[in-house]
């Protein structure tokens, strides 16, 4: 059997009564990276919002079944995500936004170690130097701006902003990452950056990403996970999907018939 | 388990979070019928005694004790609208030239700084300058037209609210005629219309709703204008037989009188006044800003 | 019908004229500038800023009590209006559509447009007539609630301008509502509320309507907020209407510095806004 991270049982999302994600029965496995594809407004970003409560925030924004994460420390603990309060789940469960958002008043310093600063964590000079560096490292932005670190993070390029927004993420240790599109407001070399850094990081971090551009699915995801009208109808390894998909929507939009 | 704590507090800290910008909230609306009820409350005295009748009547007498508003409402009612008479093509052709012909560049920025600015001068300092400048020249004009020559009086008061009131209609007016689509002036352009006739023609009547709310805004600020109007309107009691005899407004009877208003009656009384200027101005003021809200959309 | 030349010359003619038309509505800020610059600057001497009025007759003498109370005042104002502004400012930009939110608007428009004068009255009749006497709380309360929708409509504006991405990504990393709002939100739109507290300081410096039966006035040096307070635009309108040419010159002195100081806060305010 392998690994799971997170998995959802019977996960229903609406707003208002409008039901837009339906049932959904899905379980990811640790240390990979998962594709989330689907025409648009079949209800990606609501799903992966579900995952780390943040869909709870939409006003009439209505949540029902069980998402459940399972960390794996001495021993295997699983945590029903609806159970605990939802600043614990957020820190377990990183996001990254479709469009760069770094902290406007902050430097790139400031930016990496956001999560600390902002929930009133201390850490010691050496410390958060240490975060900083590591996890700058991590998303290949360091030797960028290395010697920058005090100035806005605002100044940097999309891309830049965009891994320092992973960055963020990161430096809090969650478990999973939630990446919504986050390629899709960049030029293409920023894209493949983007993409290298997600391959790498699959070790330390499990990876979920919705993404329109199956090319992009196909280069870097293990699984990938196809929705449909609020529905989650194909999910399986990457390959497996890409070559013999099941379901006739699938394999339309695929082929680009279909988005 | 210590995140079982820590979620607890948190979800408590958001919650008083949440109450107290509700309490801000409620103590706003709180304010604004505070305003209302104590005013109300304050006048109940002089309208026992006076009823609605306090509107009509022509005599304010603090020594019989006998207290009518009319003049009041009539040189407020009369400078505002002589100021909104003044200040109205100086208004219009403010909008025109800073909303058509000059939207950007250096002579705009200086002549939109110059035209706004007066509206941040203190009505105190405006008045006194008003004392010394236009006082004297009013007269030398009365005295020109063989009338009493005062110098103060309702005329002098209009011309400094005049200066007052032209930044707001003038603002609201240029920002109403920015909004006109450049297709549809362009589209009257190219059936051949000089620039004069489709200002007239298309921005106008386009922008007029906008224009509107302007002086209806600037009528309120009119209306309720103090200091400057106290000091030049001559603070007369009886109802103003032309614009060149002295007055008094409702505003002006309040800064003058309140300090030394002795008698319960004649307290209220000014009270009175003082709610009357309230309703009015709010009434003047929300349909002003309607007409503007619904312009935004 | 017209040929195309007249019609062409109107035009141009009208231009000319409408533009004439807006330039000559800038004589009477510059007249008013002219003369209190001309009658103010000579006034002004270090002896004016730092000493206390004088008795007519005797010479010298100063506005150091108008100077102390505009500032004591002011500082009363923002400690009232600034906080209370910002809160409403936040609700109002996160909670815009609730009944509380449409009531509270309509307040702020209702103050907005309200006469100083009825200002005073209220604060008149809220804390002078209890209290029994006039003090510098009471104008500085007058002038806060002058202040209060300036503040809170421009914190408002300009949080509504942030993106909601910025709140989301705090929230994501657990950082709970409040936080998210006082150190994220707030600080990305601070130059947006400081403009709203400069404006409202602006609006309120040369207020005298609302302080006449509050702060009163006050010939000494006052630093007890519950005891009546001199202020400039007190002081200009006391002297002004005096019979003593002394005073009016005081009184010119005393308008250039707070024109002055209206203005460049105006101009500032403007300058903030436009980046
Ligand atoms: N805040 C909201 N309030 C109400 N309905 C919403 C809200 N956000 C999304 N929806 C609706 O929910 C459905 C799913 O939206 P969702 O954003 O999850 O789709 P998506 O698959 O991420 O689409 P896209 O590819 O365009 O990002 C859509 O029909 C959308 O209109
Ligand atoms: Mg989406």
């Amino acid at each position: 059997m392998t690994d799971i991270v997170l998995r959802t049982e019977n996960l229903t999302a609406s707003y208002d009564e409008h039901i837009v994600v339906k049932n959904v029965n899905l379980s990811i496995p640790r240390n990979s990276i998962t594709a989330i594809m689907g025409p648009s407004g079949c209800g990606k970003t609501t799903l992966i919002r579900c995952f780390n409560r943040m869909h709870e925030l939409s006003p009439k924004a209505k949540v029902e079944g069980k998402v459940i994460l399972i960390e794996k420390n001495h021993q295997i603990e699983e945590i029903d995500v609806y159970s605990i309060d939802p600043m614990l789940v957020r820190r377990k469960i990183g996001m990254v936004f479709q469009k760069p958002n770094p902290f406007p008043t902050m430097s790139i310093y400031e930016n990496v170690i956001a999560g600390y600063i902002l929930n009133g964590i201390k850490l010691k000079k050496s410390e958060a130097d240490e975060i900083v560096e590591e996890t700058l490292k991590k998303v290949s932005l360091w030797d960028e701006v290395k010697d920058r670190l005090h100035k806005k993070g605002t100044f940097l390029s999309g891309g830049q902003q965009q891994r320092l927004c992973i960055a963020r993420a990161l430096a809090m240790k969650p478990d999973i990452i939630l990446l919504d599109e986050p390629t899709s407001a960049l030029d293409p070399v920023a894209t493949l950056k983007i993409e290298e850094l997600l391959e790498q990081l699959k070790d330390t971090v499990t990876i979920v990403i919705v993404t329109h551009n199956v090319g992009q699915a196909g280069r870097i995801s293990d699984y990938v996970a196809f929705m449909y009208l609020g529905e989650l109808i194909e999910y399986g390894p990457t390959d497996v999907v890409f070559t013999r998909p099941r379901h006739e929507k699938t394999e339309e939009f695929l082929s680009g018939k279909i988005g | 388990m210590a995140s079982r704590f820590t979620r607890k507090l948190a979800l408590n800290k958001d919650k008083i979070f949440n109450l107290v910008l509700s309490f801000f909230a409620v103590l706003l609306i709180f304010l604004g019928v505070g305003f209302f009820l104590s005013l109300f409350n304050a006048s109940y005295l002089a309208f026992k005694k006076f009823g609605i009748g306090f509107f009509a009547g022509k005599n304010w007498d603090p020594v019989q004790e006998e207290f009518g508003a009319l003049p009041f409402i009539y040189g407020t009612i009369l400078t505002s609208f002589i100021a909104l008479g003044i200040s109205f093509p100086f208004s219009i052709a403010i909008s025109i030239v800073l909303g058509e012909y000059f939207q950007k560049g250096f002579f705009a920025e200086i002549l939109r700084y110059l035209t706004e600015l007066i509206a941040g001068v203190p009505s105190v300092v405006l008045g006194f300058w008003g004392l010394f400048f236009l006082v004297p020249l009013v007269r030398e004009i009365e005295i020109a037209l063989n009338v009493p020559p005062y110098g103060v009086g309702i005329l002098t008061a209009s011309i400094i609210l005049a200066f007052m009131i032209l930044p707001y209609s003038a603002s609201i007016g240029k920002d109403a005629m920015r909004l006109v689509p450049n297709e549809l002036k362009e589209a009257a352009y190219a059936l051949g219309a000089t620039r004069w006739e489709v200002i007239k023609k298309v921005m106008i009547p386009y922008a007029r709703s906008g224009i509107i709310a302007g002086i209806i805004l600037s009528l309120g600020r009119a209306l309720g204008e103090t200091m400057a109007v106290t000091m030049v309107i001559g603070n007369y009691h009886g109802i103003p037989e032309s614009i060149f005899s002295p007055g008094n407004t409702i505003a002006s009877v309040i800064a003058n009188e309140f300090t030394e208003a002795t008698g319960e009656v004649y307290l209220s009384s000014l009270m009175y006044l003082g709610l009357a200027l309230f309703i009015i101005t709010t009434v003047v003021n929300l349909i002003g800003r309607f007409i503007l809200k619904k312009l935004q959309h | 019908m017209k040929s195309y030349h007249f019609r062409i010359l109107k035009s141009k003619i009208i231009s000319v004229f409408l533009t004439l038309f807006a330039i000559l509505s800038t004589v009477p800020f510059l007249l008013v500038l002219y003369f209190i610059i001309k009658n103010g600057i000579s006034v002004i001497n270090w002896e004016f800023l730092t000493s206390l009025p004088k008795p007519v007759g005797e010479p010298g003498g100063g506005i150091l009590n108008a100077i102390v109370g505009t500032t004591i005042l002011i500082i009363i104002a923002l400690i009232l209006a600034v906080p209370f502004g910002i809160f409403t400012g936040v609700f109002l930009a996160e909670k815009g559509d609730s009944k509380i939110a449409f009531l509270s608007r309509l307040v702020v428009e209702i103050l907005q447009g309200v006469p100083s004068i009825v200002v005073g009255i209220i604060v008149y009749l809220w804390i002078v007539k209890p209290m029994g006497h006039f003090s510098a709380l009471s104008g500085g309360v007058a002038l806060g609630i002058m202040m209060l929708p300036v503040v809170i409509k421009s914190t408002e504006e300009i949080l509504k301008l942030i993106p909601r991405e910025i709140k989301e990504a705090s929230l994501a990393l657990g950082v709970p509502y409040y936080k998210t709002i006082l150190k994220v939100v707030i600080p990305a739109g601070f130059s947006g509320i400081l403009t709203g507290i400069l404006a409202g300081t602006a609006r309120i410096a040369g207020e005298t309507a609302p302080l006449l039966f509050t702060a009163f006035g006050n010939p000494f040096l006052n630093f007890n907020i519950l005891k009546p307070i001199s202020a400039m635009p007190l002081l200009i309108f006391n002297y002004a209407v005096s019979p003593y040419e002394e005073w009016w010159a005081k009184a010119w002195g005393a308008s250039c510095i707070l024109v002055v100081f209206v203005l460049t806060l105006n101009i500032i305010t403007r300058l903030i806004s436009k980046r």
